[in-house]
């Protein structure tokens, strides 16, 4: 059954791969708009958006599905990501902004007199790129060297974050906080040198992101399948009894949790220069609890389940936000719900539960002609071993 | 696990398809409608999406512009920049609309506009801002800050009112306006120490920041509102709030329960129009001031057929999610509604919907508009002039008009020019 499932995926990746690192990016490049066949800048810069997404839902579900921890505030490193990126492309503006001033515009109209001395280094493209991964492993590791240490979890740990990256939120808002306020960082024009609004640039990002994704895809996969993944899903089932065999959870823990933050970091960077914007918002706890939603819909513990739940309910999304404006939120709401009562594994769930669907029905066909059978056969055959 | 991969692919073609949009009848011409019908924003937006079908139906039934029915193309921001960004992209490059009407946040703004300067689009856009901004692709029907802020004071200094206490919300509106105030205050003789709410120094010594601030979503006025009594004994004060949301709720009633009345130290706000009040307490505000470009009790013409024609649409229409109970109109949505027809007049002018002669056209300074809040002229620098009007809060949360500034232009980028004159002024 393992076997053959590894085998589905594989082919399943080798063809996604195909697709969004080829075949579309290819497609927009190389066909005129006019052509059926055409695949435009805007659908690339959408799917960009959806593949961000993907990597932060691969992070969640390190986390959550293969560690146990139910982090509620996996955005605030998305975000950090984005704000560390975000800060290099306002310095890269120049004088382009409202004001023609060397200072990102809202500094301008707030009066200060020169840039702060923490946005001084962000001039320099590498600085950014590594604050990136440093500054939401650094908040991760401190956050949860103490929740660890002090053996917080389950739902304390899941509330815990969720307060975090609400109070960085709150914090973020602020407008002496020297990061924009509410209005966040927005209007980049270049990075390093390159029109950010030009579709050749759109289209590098947009292919970075499909690297990162099956980068980040691949890096998990194969720590999963090592000793370590073992001890991880040895701590999600039951911690006490790893704690006893001699193994430091907290650290494990640690550990998942900083590289986990690095990606939703990584996520995040890539994410700003495709969509534009980011702000606090970002950072609000109902975006965190949504990529739960994708992990969820997608089928946790699975690692590519996530990548089709972040894919397929923002594509919905995307769709019902302009076909049905007024109804949208149902629509999605009532896809989750039936994916809670009838899909509990999710989405990657799908084909096995269908598999499941037909051996019944097949053995209801053959017990029909054999109306007289004994009671005692006619409990259903044990569950194949699904390990 | 192959399985899934044709119920992706669907989804996916679904999106696409519905992305890619049916082909454009000959006689319609598509325009965007992107506000926030859900998330925190939608109940201030949706009111904004009905009066702008309200305005197309009413152009559609005098022939449409230049022959063409309008089509309008409804998106749900849902009160997610982003995704503000997104459907701006969607409308500008896939449904190639020459004109967009939407947004009501300045962050929602900022975030569309580095879309419609890439796509060469134009939209109109309607609410009160800080005046801080000029894009070749936005017309600003909304108030500017010396449109609302400035006249209020005007006439608050005229009323013999020496002190003034700023209080806002944290963001760049309330800021940036409270900003403007603290140079306008001090320029007009009022003395730094009668501008309440407290200040903030740069390390340059120069203000960066003047009133006092909280953040979205507060509720604990208890302490702020016994500073504002302190700061108000002397009998000649006021409040200048721009405090936005549900915040206004508790900030009313501590104010009423801290025994300040209008009489003795009138609170004027700048968010607050006749669509919050509707859900507001308006007994706690009985007498206290607002100002706008329009209030829905103006008893022009204009407005008496605008209010008679609105109220038997919304009794006959059937678009879903358009509520019909308890309509009221204020002036983000009359501006919404004063957008479209300019963008019709100037489209009839140019002849034409292509955006550059369009806005050409509106940059000319020749367009303008009968509406329901007085004469509305677009001016070369996108923003508009307009009556601005000085109103008092009424038990039934209409206003009684006080006051009436007679068309003010629009004015881009006061701050400078405000810390310009102090500076020569020595101060």
């Amino acid at each position: 059954m393992r076997s053959e499932r590894s085998r589905f995926e594989l082919w399943f990746l080798a063809l996604f791969a195909l697709v969004i690192l080829v075949i579309l990016p290819g497609l927009n490049a190389f066909t005129s708009a006019a052509s059926a066949l055409h695949v435009s800048d805007f659908t690339i810069n959408l799917y960009g958006k959806y593949l961000c997404y993907a990597v932060l839902a691969i992070s969640v579900d390190l986390l959550w599905g293969y560690t146990g921890l139910l982090s509620l505030g996996q955005c605030l490193f998305f975000a950090l990501g984005g704000y560390a990126f975000g800060m290099y492309l306002m310095l890269m503006i120049g004088k382009l902004g409202q004001y023609h001033s060397n200072l990102p515009d809202f500094m301008v109209f707030l009066g200060y007199p020169r840039l702060p001395a923490h946005w001084v280094p962000f001039r320099h493209f590498w600085f950014a790129a590594l604050a990136v991964m440093w500054v939401p492993g650094l908040v991760a590791y401190i956050f949860g060297f103490l929740a660890f240490r002090s053996r917080i979890r389950g739902v304390y740990f899941s509330i815990l974050t969720q307060a975090l990256t609400y109070a960085a939120c709150l914090m973020f808002f602020r407008n002496d906080f020297t990061f924009g306020g509410n209005n966040g960082l927005t209007d980049f024009k270049f990075v390093l040198g390159y029109d950010l609004r030009s579709a050749a640039t759109q289209r590098v990002l947009y292919l970075l992101t499909g690297v990162l994704l099956f980068a980040t895809y691949g890096f998990c996969r194969w720590l999963t399948s090592s000793k370590f993944g073992k001890v991880q899903r040895a701590i999600r089932d039951s911690e006490n009894r790893v704690l006893f065999s001699g193994y430091s959870t907290p650290n494990f823990k640690l550990f998942v949790f900083v590289v986990c933050a690095v990606i939703a970091g990584l996520a995040g960077a890539l994410y700003v220069p495709q969509v534009g914007i980011i702000n606090p918002s970002e950072m609000a706890t109902d975006k965190s609890l949504e990529v739960i939603v994708w992990v969820a819909v997608g089928g946790r513990g699975t690692l590519i389940g996530p990548i089709i739940g972040a894919i397929v309910v923002n594509a919905i999304k995307s769709w019902a936000t302009r076909a049905f404006p007024d109804l949208w939120l149902f629509i999605l709401g009532g896809m989750f719900i039936l994916v809670v009562l009838f899909l509990p594994g999710g989405i990657v769930s799908l084909p096995e539960r269908l598999g499941e669907l037909a051996r019944k029905f097949r053995r209801a066909r053959a017990a029909v002609p054999e109306p007289v059978a004994d009671s005692a056969e006619a409990k259903p055959a044990p569950e194949p071993d699904r390990t | 696990m192959i399985k899934k991969l044709p119920k992706l692919l669907g989804v996916g073609a679904l999106a696409l398809s519905a992305l890619v949009g049916s082909a454009r009848a000959e006689d319609t011409v598509k325009v965007g409608v992107l506000h926030s019908l859900s998330g925190t924003m939608a109940i201030s937006e949706t009111s904004l999406r009905d009066v702008l079908l309200f305005a197309f139906d009413q152009i559609n039934a005098q022939g449409g512009v230049l022959g063409h029915k309008i089509e309008p193309v409804v998106v749900d921001g849902a009160s997610n920049w982003p995704l503000f960004a997104e459907k701006a992209k969607e409308l500008l490059e896939q449904d190639k609309v020459p004109v967009v009407f939407g947004c009501w946040t300045s962050v929602s703004r900022k975030s569309v506009l580095p879309v419609f300067e890439k796509d060469n689009g134009l939209l109109f856009y309607p609410v009160q801002f800080e005046g801080e901004e000029l894009s070749k692709d936005i017309f600003y029907t909304a108030e500017a800050v010396n449109q609302q802020a400035i006249p209020a004071v005007d006439y608050l200094l005229a009323q013999g009112v020496k002190k003034f206490y700023l209080i806002g919300t944290d963001y760049v509106y309330p800021q940036t306006t409270n900003l403007i105030l603290y140079k306008y205050l001090l320029l007009h003789g009022v003395p730094i120490q009668n501008i309440g709410g407290g200040l903030r120094k740069g390390s340059d010594g120069k203000v960066m920041s003047a009133g006092k601030y909280v953040p979205f979503g507060y509720t604990d006025f208890q302490q702020i509102v016994a500073d504002i009594k302190q700061f108000a004994a002397s009998g000649d004060a006021c409040v200048i709030n721009t405090i936005n949301g549900d915040s206004n709720v508790p900030f009313f009633k501590q104010i009423v329960a801290a025994g300040l009345s209008p009489s003795d130290c009138p609170v004027v706000s700048f968010s607050l129009a006749e669509d919050e009040l509707r859900s507001m307490p308006t007994r706690n505000l009985v007498g206290e001031l607002g100002c706008w470009t329009y209030f829905q009790s103006l008893k022009t013409p204009e407005n008496k057929a605008f209010l008679k024609s609105w109220n038997a649409w919304l009794a006959t229409e059937n678009y879903p999610g358009v509520v019909k109970e308890h309509r009221v109109v204020d002036s983000p949505m009359v501006l919404s509604y004063d957008g479209v027809y300019l963008w019709k007049a100037a489209v009839e002018k140019a002849g034409s919907f292509d955006v550059d002669k369009v806005r050409k056209v509106l940059e000319s300074g020749t367009i303008s508009f009968d509406g329901p809040g007085g004469k509305i002229t677009v001016q070369g620098d996108h923003y508009t002039t307009k009556n601005v009007y000085i109103g008092e809060t009424k038990a039934d949360g209409q206003f009684r008009i006080l006051k009436t500034f007679d068309q003010v232009a629009g004015a881009p980028f006061i701050l400078k020019g405000l810390g310009v004159q102090l500076a020569a002024k020595g101060m």
